[in-house]
């Protein structure tokens, strides 16, 4: 009962994105032209480059992922259907767990899109061996981001300048988590182990995931 | 047993007070029209029974077979408008755990007459349709309680009469309903029970007699403040 309604709810949302791309376009446009404007700012060719650009490229999905996760509970507040799915036989867990997945899903569409960005105007080495070490760290620091995003996105869903708070409340809460994907990945670019980080980046994951999901229905409900 | 015990709630919006010792009691099958004026209450009350908001002091008891079957109709209509009207129905039938969601939104489609327009989406619909889509969505799962805020405020006749006739089929399958409405003379048909909420407390609790159908303004001037 609980994965179906985890499911229904990830597969609903999946399915109004789709229908009106609001957060996708804006994301992937947002973090093509970051990563673009960059690329123009910086010497790509210079050694420089190699030591931080796993801090950019992070950096770059930190903010496009609050563009997604600020549409996540904005979603439901028109209508009120926040209401009718509390009001429903589905868990706040539930609601949340299905939220996060299709957040997840979005984020990392569109991480996948600019990634091939960053590798071109950036002149990363990439190679085929690099490919699952940086599709393992995009995949525990994006849970990282959704997690609490999606959490603080149920938080500031009532407020007025919920655009605002989301980022403010969200980014120091991350930045454990965005520190260790960004060394990660630069170690992961230069070819170096991933070292302690990856273990970092797990556990932050797991805590965090279970501190939302205990603590959701008081932020829904209070 | 009673369907619903209310005991001693109350609500704090800040210091104020907008439900002030409510103890209501609501037996399975009956059809309770919440009364009175504008800011008495009423919303939070239903709110509180739907699970959408905790009380700041009593409890809300629901009967266990009751619980997770609760519809509810309030302000606002609680669809997706990127989504169809069959794939909204289907949604919620899908989160009610129906066994068979899209034979039961064809059906309920069917009964507030968007059968037609079955594949539309939502945000293209007028706003009666859009209303009778809502009154679908809260009665799709045959729910045991049913919490009606406003029912019949902004509709237009063939919703109103859509609803009308769903809400006296559930009173007579047993469902207990509980409605808060402006509306006296619709509630008033349809009520077996009446209670007047007055500044957040309940100042008349009791059963519809002839003598309100026949004055409607009588509830208010008896227990009202004026």
């Amino acid at each position: 009962m609980f994965l179906r309604q985890v499911w229904t709810i990830a597969v609903k949302d999946l399915h109004s994105e789709l229908r009106t791309k609001e957060a996708w376009n804006a994301s992937v446009a947002f973090s093509v032209v970051i990563l673009l404007l960059f690329s123009f700012a910086f010497d790509p060719s210079s050694e420089q480059i190699r030591e931080f650009s796993g801090g950019l490229l992070w950096m770059t999905y930190a903010f496009a992922g609050a563009l997604v996760l600020n549409r996540s509970f904005a979603r439901e507040m028109q209508n009120d259907c926040l209401d009718a799915l509390i009001a429903s036989p589905v868990s706040s867990a539930a609601l949340f767990v299905g939220k996060a997945l299709a957040n997840f899903a979005l984020l990392f569409a569109v991480e996948v899109v600019s990634l091939p960005v960053f590798v071109l105007f950036y002149n990363v080495p990439w190679g085929t061996g690099q490919i699952l070490p940086m599709l393992l760290v995009m995949v525990l620091g994006t849970w990282a981001l959704t997690v609490i995003g999606t959490l603080f996105s149920a938080l500031t869903v009532n407020l007025r300048l919920r655009e605002l708070m989301l980022p403010t409340l969200v980014y120091p809460m991350m930045i454990p988590a965005l520190i260790s994907a960004m060394t990660i990945t630069t170690n992961v670019l230069a070819g170096d182990p991933m070292g302690f980080g990856l273990r970092f980046l797990v556990g932050f994951d797991i805590i965090f995931t279970l501190l939302a999901v205990v603590f959701v229905d008081t932020v829904l409900v209070g | 047993m009673n369907a619903l015990e209310i005991s001693d709630v109350w609500k704090y919006y800040g210091d104020f007070p907008a439900l002030r010792e409510v103890k209501l009691n609501i037996a399975p099958g009956s059809t309770l029209a919440l009364l009175g004026r504008n800011g008495a209450g009423k919303t939070t009350l239903l709110r509180i029974i739907a699970g959408l908001s905790r009380p700041s002091r009593g409890s809300i008891k629901i009967q266990g077979t009751l619980q997770g079957s609760i519809g509810l109709l309030g302000h606002g209509i609680a669809l997706y408008d990127e989504l169809t009207a069959f794939e909204n129905l289907t949604l919620f039938g899908r989160l009610y755990d129906l066994p068979d969601p899209r034979k039961r939104a064809e059906e309920m489609l069917e009964r507030v007459g968007l059968a037609r327009v079955r594949d539309g989406l939502a945000r293209e619909f007028s706003r009666g349709m859009r209303q009778r889509l809502a009154v679908g969505r809260a009665f799709l799962h045959d729910p045991e309680v049913l919490l009606l805020d406003e029912p019949f405020t902004a509709l237009d006749d063939r919703a109103i009469a859509v609803l009308q006739s769903m809400i006296k089929d559930m009173r007579d399958r047993g469902r207990t309903i509980i409605m808060s409405t402006h509306q006296l003379r619709e509630a008033l048909e349809l009520a077996s029970h009446v209670a007047l909420l007055q500044r957040g407390q309940i100042v008349h609790m009791g059963e519809r007699t002839q003598q309100m159908l026949d004055d409607t303004g009588w509830l208010y001037r008896t227990y009202g403040d004026n």
